[in-house]
């Protein structure tokens, strides 16, 4: 650290981009200023990946995590919506190379499993993070991940908040 | 910034890039045509529009459809729009995410720090 600082460091925030590729395919990138082995850690142990998965910024709320990363390992993570509702994203680890690379089936689509497919690329102590993303369809790509009703609403939720934030980092 | 399918998008400027095309689209929004409509709007040849329209239903901008001796053509799914929102709903689901995620990497990074305590720039 080279100057004083409050409790957080004022970050440059890193922008995350998102490419379409095909009608079954997309793709998600962003830099961390961390090396891959902590970004890693954070993909990869449970109780890290509840901090940030569902961002409350989002007005999402994540009930509960699980997490067995290894090879045919499972992971499980449950989400609360409006009332009583819960929704479950779950699926099983496919590959998995420590500080590298994550292969994961989402088996909670109807019509087959989307495979993500994660890497981490570590340049000069910055990891470059691509999330690769197979929908068995186009219509459950356009959907998204599971992202039924449920989930427009909030982002519907999410337009409206974003407007009312100031820009404040 | 958004990126698309890119022969798709030169697709769709291409055949925006006409004014003829592009009074069509604006006629089209306003209400449903046939060819013999729209020639008569843009005073051409039935082959000259149907040349037009058929660039733009390429593009997938207008979709057309015969019944009986009738083509009615009519704005397409409009893609553009709606992938842009695709995009931008994923976008600020993985921005959101993501910058809680840097908060988590930081924190362990802080950790790790005081803990080892052994590296020194």
């Amino acid at each position: 650290m080279d100057a004083a600082r409050r409790s957080e460091p004022a970050p440059v925030k890193n922008p995350t981009t998102v490419e379409r590729k095909s009608e079954r395919e997309f793709v998600v990138t962003r830099t961390f200023d961390a090396p891959a082995r902590l970004v890693y850690e954070a993909w990869t142990k449970p109780e890290l990946l509840k901090q940030w998965w569902a961002p409350k910024s989002m007005g999402m709320s994540l009930l509960s995590c699980e997490a067995d990363v290894r090879v045919g390992g499972g992971y499980r993570l449950v989400f609360g919506l409006e009332g009583s509702k819960t929704m479950a994203f779950f699926g099983k680890y496919l590959e998995v190379t420590p500080n590298s690379r994550l292969v994961w089936t989402n088996d909670e689509g109807e019509g087959g499993p989307a495979v993500t497919t994660l890497t981490f690329e570590e340049k000069g102590g910055k990891t470059l993070l691509v999330l690769h993303e197979r929908h068995p369809s186009k219509e459950a790509t356009d959907e998204g991940i599971g992202f039924g009703e449920g989930l427009r609403e909030m982002f519907g939720q999410l337009d409206e908040l974003l407007v009312t934030l100031p820009a404040a980092r | 910034m958004v990126q698309h399918d890119s022969a798709r998008l030169d697709a769709s400027f291409a055949a925006l890039s006409d004014a003829t095309r592009r009074g069509v689209l604006e006629q089209l929004g306003r209400a449903d045509a046939s060819i013999t409509d729209l020639a008569e709007r843009f005073r051409m040849t039935l082959t000259g529009i149907k040349k037009h329209v058929g660039v733009l239903e390429q593009a997938g901008l207008v979709t057309t459809e015969k019944v009986g001796r009738v083509r009615t053509c009519k704005l397409g799914p409009r893609r553009l729009e709606e992938e842009t929102a695709w995009i931008e709903r994923h976008r600020q689901l993985w921005d959101a995410r993501f910058d809680a995620l840097d908060k988590v990497v930081e924190q362990l990074k802080q950790k790790e720090k005081t803990n080892g305590r052994s590296k020194k720039k």
